[in-house]
């Protein structure tokens, strides 16, 4: 019988802590995949966010850490510049890095350290029960905008992605989702072009922000929930190249 | 500080860019060659931007208690603000070394205190050096206080001073003499 | 540099750090520490080590935090509202049991505060500082040559019990010159960083945490943290004992107060009466034995320090109840001087002959 798909060995055998048609379960695997891929196992070092990836390592197999909220590309650069041999990534979710940790993301970015950064937008906070997050698109509904969210309330949602784009430090953004297969295929294209900057020893931050479903906490089943992103998020959160 | 031994407490004060830092410097590496304990304590922060400079120097035989000089044995005051915030300070039978260059009013001081009246700007300007006008007044406060020699104070020089600015060491020795000079001879 | 340099305490700890290894260095400027920061940075490149001036306290922790991980020597400094921001990532620290060394140059506060030196980060020091059940260790120098030979100690100190250590000093250490030396004294044999993020090649996944949900997890790992908490206490506390002998008044004081005092009871003793100094070097561990055996034999307690009393607290516990304990505190940026410390010493002989 013909092997059609292979569990990568940087992803470990398990079932993970996500709800049904969560985003972050593929995430991980391609993270796993562009690691193996790219042969870098051996000396990457990951980070994980405060939010529902911070478990990161129980499913990712490489040498990894858990630090504030926000912190992460802090923390990083504190790996990096001691251990440029190394590769460091980053996964954040849109709570910790656009939020609390925006200063952070900012100023990695605009230091140019050579990171890889994974950023998940699914608009919500998830882990904390689905408030709003500085991503969160008007008139979503969450646990803190029971109206809707609105642009005189609360503001508009925050483009990270393209704000990162205007740094001289941060050498690659692109946007993807994770709305079907060939958003999967794309997302894992730009991971690995993320990671394979590094690897070269590219001059600057590599970020990748992926559009991921929360089905809980958008209160819609999974397959409306990848419908969602296609039809209300990408009106916000346009995909493409957005630098590099 | 202590009740036996010696023990100096200076301050420098004056504005910013007239080498209070410097001055302070020089006394205290001058002291730690002669193989005395000393402290060196600047004015620092937002105090500085304020166009004021001090620095406190405490050369003593025993262990220093505090870097910090309330009551100063002796003032270098190379400005009038200067004079009129720590010149009320200094202890019963101090030194004041008064820059007249700078400063036009007699001060009010306890009768006790030896006032040595120096015109330290015009002295260093006429050394062709106005910014040597720190050297006279450590010249000629070491004259009065004579714990240490201007000699020595010279050889300290190239240590206080960064490489980049050592062409002027000889004309800050020279300064430093002719304070010592003026306060020997009052001319 | 073997013969004596007039250095200020923030450079000449800099240069104290980097002589014991310190492989990098993060932080953000705040007075009256900036000399640190600078002198790094022309520094730690010289020595082909890492420099990074950060965005702010909360990312020059997790800097720390990130070197740390990854087996290397990091360091950070501050200053009082500066330390504040940073406890988020001393409790990190804590949790994830990673070693580092952080430098408060305390100055007044509450708020911003005072750019005068200052003693009032005491509680915050040696309480943990941030959330959680931890301890940081806690040195408190006195003069600028403590500064230069505690660095080494906090940095064995750290990597041996995988922890932060805190050396507290305050604004006039920090921006005081006096004549120190650089001298090399072999450290500590040090555990291996078996734990350190450095890939996992050859071995399993290395994990740093400070998270531990499953049941009964994180109460075993306090208690683990508390065992080495009490290692420490029984093993690493530092105390100078002065002029004890037949003294009746022991007086405690650490860091800059400390050789204010030191001066006052030489002065008091010259003149006859009857009192000591106690000075605590490491502030956690406080050395409360020797003031809990101090108290079975002295008669009267006073502690000085530059706060409205903290470092009284651990006095009084110490002394528990065997004798008084007065307390002379000089908060908001306020130096004891040496005549008003012997003024109180001059009362309190008077009251315990009476």
């Amino acid at each position: 019988m013909k092997t059609v798909f292979a569990r990568t060995p940087s992803l470990k055998d398990c079932p993970t802590h996500y709800c049904p048609g969560c985003g972050h379960g593929i995430a991980h695997r391609l993270v796993a995949e562009c690691i193996d891929e790219l042969d870098i196992r051996e000396r990457t070092i990951g980070i994980a966010p405060v939010g529902c990836a911070v478990l990161l390592y129980d499913y990712i197999d490489v040498d990894c850490i858990e630090v504030a909220h926000g912190r992460a590309p802090a923390v990083a650069t504190g790996m990096k510049r001691t251990n440029p041999e190394k590769i460091i990534f980053s996964y954040q979710g849109d709570g910790d890095l656009a939020s609390i940790g925006a200063a952070e993301i900012l100023h990695a970015g605009h230091r140019g350290e050579q990171l890889t950064v994974i950023f998940i937008n699914n608009a919500i906070f998830g882990m904390t029960g689905g408030q709003m997050a500085p991503t969160t698109t008007l008139g979503q509904v969450t646990a803190t905008t029971p109206r809707g969210r609105t642009a005189a309330e609360q503001g508009y949602p925050l483009q990270v992605s393209e704000i990162m784009a205007l740094l001289p430090g941060v050498i690659y953004v692109e946007r993807t989702a994770l709305d079907g297969a060939a958003g999967v295929r794309k997302t894992k294209k730009a991971i690995k072009h993320a990671f394979e900057l590094q690897v070269e020893g590219a001059e600057g931050l590599a970020l990748v922000e992926v559009l991921s479903p929360c089905p809980t906490y958008w209160r819609m089943p999974p397959a409306k929930a990848t419908e969602w992103i296609k039809t209300e998020m990408t009106k916000v959160f346009p995909l493409g190249r957005l630098k590099g | 500080m202590t009740t036996n031994g010696f023990c100096e407490e200076v301050i420098i004060a004056g504005f910013g860019g007239q080498g209070i830092i410097s001055a302070g410097k020089l006394l205290a590496q001058t002291a730690m060659k002669a193989g005395r304990q000393v402290t060196y304590m600047p004015s620092y922060g937002a105090e500085v931007r304020g166009g004021t400079a001090n620095c406190m120097v405490v050369v003593a035989n025993e262990p220093i208690a505090n870097p910090v000089v309330t009551r100063p044995n002796s003032l270098i005051a190379m400005n009038k603000a200067s004079l009129n915030k720590f010149g009320p300070r200094i202890k019963p039978g101090g030194l004041l070394v008064m820059n007249t260059s700078l400063i036009d009013t007699e001060p009010d001081l306890d009768k006790t205190i030896e006032v040595l009246a120096i015109p330290i700007d015009d002295l260093a300007a006429e050394l062709g050096s106005p910014r040597s006008a720190n050297m006279v007044a450590i010249g000629a406060y070491l004259q009065k206080k004579g714990h240490l020699t201007p000699d020595a104070a010279a050889q300290a020089l190239p240590e206080v001073f960064a490489k980049r600015h050592h062409q002027t060491l000889p004309v800050n020795a020279k300064a430093l003499h002719r304070g010592t000079e003026f306060a020997a001879n009052g001319s | 540099m073997s013969q004596r340099v007039l250095m200020c305490g923030n450079e000449a700890l800099a240069e104290a750090a980097i002589l014991a290894g310190c492989d990098a260095y993060f932080g953000y400027p705040i007075t009256p520490q900036n000399e640190i920061t600078a002198y790094m940075s022309r520094r730690m490149p010289e020595e082909g080590r890492v420099f990074i001036q950060s965005e702010s306290e909360l990312a020059a922790i997790s800097m720390v935090f990130g070197a740390a991980a990854t087996g290397k020597r990091a360091m950070t400094s501050s200053s009082s509202p500066g330390v504040s921001l940073m406890q988020e990532g001393i409790s990190y620290l804590a949790g994830a049991e990673l070693p580092a060394v952080v430098v408060n140059v305390m100055r007044g506060g509450p708020g911003l505060g005072s750019i005068a030196p200052s003693q009032s980060d005491y509680f915050q020091a040696t309480r943990g500082g941030g959330h959680g059940d931890y301890r940081t260790i806690v040195l408190g120098p006195s003069t600028v040559q403590e500064l230069v030979d505690y660095m080494p100690l906090a940095f064995d100190l750290a990597d041996q019990y995988q922890m932060t250590v805190l050396v507290l000093a305050d604004g006039i250490l920090g921006q005081m010159m006096e004549p120190i030396l650089f001298e090399k004294r072999p450290g500590r044999e040090l555990p291996p960083k078996d734990w350190a993020l450095t890939g996992a090649k050859g071995r399993e996944q290395n994990i740093v945490r400070s998270l531990w949900l499953a049941e009964g997890k994180l109460e075993e790992q306090n208690r683990k943290l508390q065992a080495k908490y009490d290692q420490i206490q029984k093993n690493e506390v530092l105390c100078e004992e002065y002029r004890l002998e037949g003294a009746e008044i022991v007086v405690v004081a650490y860091g800059i107060a400390a050789r204010i005092v030191r001066s006052a009871v030489s002065r008091a003793r010259q003149e006859g009466m009857p009192v000591g100094l106690i000075r605590p070097i490491t502030l956690w561990p406080f050395p409360t034995e020797q003031i809990s055996r101090a108290a079975e034999q002295f008669r009267l307690f006073l502690t000085v320090e530059m706060s409205s009393g903290q470092m009284v607290e651990d006095v009084r516990l110490a002394v528990a109840g065997k004798a008084p304990v007065l307390l002379h505190g000089r908060p908001g940026g306020g130096v004891p001087t040496v005549d008003e410390i012997l003024d109180i010493i001059k009362e309190l002989s008077v009251s315990v002959k009476r």
